[in-house]
């Protein structure tokens, strides 16, 4: 059923691009519709949940590395690590340091 | 078998420090993707900026997020969607040497990405045209060029921001049903019924009333009203900028990088199935994508 | 082994005017065009000692500025710019690019039995990328130069009238030549090692080379972002870093410092590599902890993403910030140290030859110690607070930049030359120039620990006058520094016409880069390798007739003789 080339790299099926391509097609409108309701600070993690899976569906299938070296994966997998690192320090530190900057923190 | 053409010679695309296809395929790919990587960090600077002023500054987002038309950014979603749809097909056409089909597939994909970058362009000029830019140009003004049907109410509304009272509706204007718009400012006044609880979380005084005429056309309702202006808006605008300004350049790149292929396409480099080329570029592009799947979220879908 | 002369067993006799790389192909656009690996090596090495040079003279004037309290050959505004130039020239132009483009370039393809590099179009890409980021870096400096100090702080670099937008533009392109030389390294040791060589069968300098090529790849971006909002902010006014308009310029730190501690890292990693060969080799030992060794260089690249904070301590970071950064830079120290013993054990009961290389192993040893050892004084939050901005921290970094990776490049230059180009140097002028650099140098930048720690401020233009003294020791070290680079460069361009030939191995090293003659010819190799332990040294025996190495079985490491591609 899986197609490969003659050398023998896997060649993506036509159902298998069309599906996923259906899937992302849903994603997107699941992550427009769940705009209508609130889930009070959940919102954003699950619109972050949905556009997290579309990203993984077009990492593994459209990008091939569902078939590639693993660590092809692992390379593009460091650079989300690498950047939440970066992210995580710099909101936890500018969170802290507001009350220095802003008198009467927090104006709630 | 491997590195070898039909015939046993040494196949020609084989540059002469590599052993064989396999190891020429294998480190062409590894390096396109520790780029990739490279793209997501410097994509992520970008990430850092949003998290941190939006973590701090929710008022600003929500405020900001207003004046973009989620349509827009739904149609681009679906544009940008399509097209890795039809490069990853691109792919599979040169692995299989189907040449004809694998021009029109990138066609395909280059059509998606000018449609990509013509809705970016209706949408950047009505900014431009409202003065909704980046901080440094930030001057939002009135619009009195194309008149659109605005439902507004009068009386006391309350939202999670503010309790206001819509005390005065000066200007009308009329938009047909299943319209999409951009955001146009009306002229309606909002008068603050009690302290506004959040005046923006500087120390630069807030607007004492709302910004006259900044709201949002469909807004104007039982729960949707626009909140006082938040102090530095205009940072949003900025992000807002960056963020989709430096996917767009990444956008024409691709579409340069497919130009090339076409190129390199009719000198027959796809004819023997050799199809390392359209990979690379494809990987290139499905990050594009990707990186446009969480822009559309943060920017367009803040509720 | 491709050589027209062979001795008796086979070695080969040295003749730098038989056909090899540098002699195949004539004329510039034969070099500007190339693809092969040790031409490009080449060039990057004439382009960074350029560099170097460039900001040596900036460093001179700097401290002859600095020979007395009060003006003495230059304004404020100038010594502003001279001290910002010689940072800025230093590290992005000569030190980050330095060791991994200059030898790494050179040797990596050679140490791998490889014919090139995997990507040498990329290869020669990026040498070009470094020549357009040098031509911003140094218009820049003609339209008027900066004065923000290398770090490009904002609120001021956002404001001031200097020429920061060519400087930032001209470093963002250089940023993209490291990234595209660590991204090849990655590619090439994942891809194209040889039969038999294991990753733990891989020299050492490949495992610092790596290590280096994970940080240019995942912290270069950050530093592109960084300098793009730099650049957005002066010329559009973006806000991201500016009060005024809604900015945060503690941000701009964190971007900043995210990627330029890193960054130390990738320039002190490659000169880890280059030491552990050489104490090997010049102690006629197998390397002590191997497995350690290696270890460690991975350690260092991932612990350095986690310490950036402690360039912020007194910046406005909050304090639960300050703390973690504090308790993790401690940990940043351990796998150095480990080296360190381990080099150390390699030396123990050795039978050390206190060639140039080796004197240059000894001086790094020293140096790296000192300069490693008060960084972790910086790393204390409370001693810190006294520290920042002080001339501690400049003899810190400069302990372990200079002291550290200069050194280490000096020796590995030395170290490479005869297989770069064929010849030999004047050993005697080698450990003359060695001795002037080590005493040179300390003269130069302890005294600034001393400075520092009573309190002199760093970049400061003026000082009060009972730093006189030190400042003016400082400045005679600095001369006696270069008076020593003055004689290294008269007697390593003397050896390129008047040099003896060199042996293919000189030295007696088992890795494979002393398996091809010295120059090597374009291609490389004439065949397939199956690499052994690249510190089994007892495999080697000396040969005088060529006065170089050779080894006792020639074909225990041939897999298949025949013709490249």
């Amino acid at each position: 059923m899986s197609e490969h080339t003659e050398s023998g790299v896997h060649v993506a099926s036509m159902r298998l691009l069309v599906t996923i391509m259906i899937a992302l097609m849903i994603g997107t409108w699941l992550t427009v519709s769940v705009t209508h309701f609130d889930f009070g600070f959940l919102n954003i993690w699950i619109g972050l949940g949905i556009a997290t899976v579309k990203a993984v569906l077009v990492g593994l299938y459209f990008m091939h590395l569902r078939w590639d070296k693993p660590f092809n994966a692992f390379v593009f997998v460091s650079a989300f690590a690498f950047l939440f690192l970066f992210i995580g320090f710099a909101t936890m530190d500018s969170a802290h340091y507001q009350d220095v900057i802003i008198p009467g923190w927090p104006l709630k | 078998m491997v590195g070898q053409n039909h015939d046993g010679g040494p196949d020609p695309n084989l540059a002469h420090h590599f052993e064989s296809m396999d190891q020429q395929r294998q480190s062409t790919k590894l390096g396109m993707w520790l780029f990739l990587a490279t793209e997501i960090l410097f994509f992520g600077g970008l990430f850092v900026f949003y998290t941190v002023y939006r973590g701090n500054h929710p008022e600003v987002f929500v405020f900001g997020a207003h004046f973009l038309d989620t349509a827009l950014g739904a149609l681009n979603t679906v544009v940008l969607i399509f097209s890795s749809f039809t490069i990853a097909w691109a792919v599979r056409a040169a692995q299989l040497k189907q040449v004809k089909l694998l021009k029109w597939l990138i066609i395909a994909t280059m059509l998606c990405a000018f449609t990509f970058m013509g809705v970016k362009y209706i949408e950047y000029s009505a900014k431009w045209k409202h003065g909704l830019l980046w901080a440094g140009s930030y001057n939002p003004h009135l619009d009195h060029d194309a008149p659109h049907d605005v439902v507004a109410v009068e009386g006391e509304v309350h939202t999670a921001e503010a309790d206001v009272e819509i005390v005065e509706i000066e200007e009308v204007q009329h938009v047909s049903e299943g319209e999409i718009v951009e955001p146009i400012v009306t002229d309606v006044a909002i008068e603050p019924v009690a302290e506004v609880a959040d005046p923006g979380r500087s120390t630069i005084a807030p607007a004492a009333e709302g910004p006259g005429g900044l709201a949002t056309p469909e807004a104007v309702v039982a729960e949707d009203v626009m909140p006082v202006e938040p102090a530095n808006a205009k940072i949003f605008f900025s992000i807002y900028f960056m963020m989709t300004g430096l996917h767009g350049i990444h956008v024409l790149g691709g579409i340069v990088a497919m130009l090339w292929l076409l190129k390199c396409l009719r000198r027959g480099d796809f004819d023997t199935g050799h199809f390392t080329k359209i990979d690379m570029v494809a990987l290139y592009w499905h990050v594009v994508d990707i990186i446009w799947i969480y822009l559309f979220l943060l920017l367009y879908l803040i509720d | 082994m491709a050589v027209d002369t062979l001795a008796a067993d086979g070695a080969a006799v040295g003749n730098p005017n038989r056909a090899n790389y540098l002699n195949t192909g004539s004329g510039v656009l034969s070099w500007l065009f190339t693809l092969d690996h040790k031409r490009i090596g080449v060039m990057y090495l004439v382009a960074i000692t350029t560099s170097f040079f460039l900001g040596g003279v900036f460093a001179l004037l700097v401290r002859t500025e600095l020979l007395t309290s009060g003006p003495t050959i230059m304004t404020a505004d100038a010594y502003n710019k001279m001290f910002t130039l010689h940072g800025a020239v230093m590290i992005f132009l000569f030190i980050i690019p330095g060791i991994p483009a200059a030898l790494g370039n050179f040797v990596l393809p050679l140490m791998l039995g490889a014919k090139d590099v995997a990507l040498p179009r990329l290869n020669l890409t990026s040498f070009w990328f470094w020549m357009i980021g040098a031509v911003f870096a140094v218009s820049s400096i003609i339209i008027g130069a900066v004065d923000t100090g290398w770090t490009f702080y904002t609120p001021y670099s956002t404001t001031t009238g200097t020429a920061v937008i060519s400087m930032t533009l001209g470093v963002f392109i250089l940023g993209f030549s490291s990234i595209f030389t660590g991204l090849n390294f990655i590619v090439t040791i994942h891809k194209m090692r040889p039969e038999g060589m294991t990753w733990f069968k891989m020299p050492l300098f490949l495992w610092g080379l790596y290590s280096t090529a994970i940080i240019q790849v995942l912290a270069t971006p950050i530093l592109g972002i960084t300098l793009l909002l730099l650049v957005a902010e002066r010329a559009l006014g973006v806000g991201i870093f500016d009060p005024t308009l809604g900015g945060d310029p503690v941000l701009f730190q964190h971007f900043f410092w995210f990627y330029s501690h890193p960054a130390v890292y990738i320039m002190i990693l490659p000169a880890m590599g280059i030491i552990s060969e050489l104490v090997a080799v010049f102690s006629g030992k197998h390397i002590f902890g191997y497995k350690f060794i290696a270890w460690s260089s991975i350690a260092i690249a991932l612990l350095s993403f986690l310490v950036w904070g402690h360039h912020m301590f007194t910046s406005g970071q909050s304090g639960i910030t300050n703390m973690i950064f504090s308790a993790l830079t401690f940990s940043v120290a351990i796998p150095s140290a480990v080296k360190v013993f381990n080099w150390l054990s390699t030396m123990y009961k050795g039978s050390i030859r206190l060639l140039t290389p080796m004197l240059y192993v000894l001086s790094f040893l020293f140096l790296f110690a000192i300069g490693g050892l008060t960084g972790l004084f910086l790393g204390a939050l409370s001693v810190d607070i006294h520290l920042h901005d002080t001339y501690f921290v400049v003899a810190h970094f400069h302990y372990v930049m200079f002291g550290g990776t200069v050194i280490a490049f000096l020796g590995g230059l030395h170290y490479w030359w005869p297989k770069m180009f064929g010849r030999m140097y004047s050993e005697r002028w080698g450990q003359v120039s060695a001795l002037l650099i080590f005493v040179g140098f300390n003269l130069t930048f302890f005294t600034q620990f001393v400075m520092g720690s009573h309190g002199m401020p760093r970049r400061y233009y003026n000082y009060v006058e009972e730093f006189t003294t030190l400042h003016q020791a400082s400045t005679v070290g600095s001369y006696v520094l270069a008076l020593g680079f003055f004689i290294m460069a008269g007697y390593l361009i003397h050896s390129l016409f008047r040099g003896k030939p060199a042996p293919a191995n000189p030295w007696g090293s088992v890795t494979l880069e002393w398996e091809t003659s010295s120059p090597p010819v374009a291609h490389n190799f004439d065949h397939d390798f199956l690499a052994g332990d690249p510190y089994d040294l007892k495999s080697l025996k000396y040969d005088p007739a060529t006065q170089g190495w050779v080894r006792k079985d020639p074909q225990s490491i041939i897999l298949s003789e025949g013709g490249a591609h």
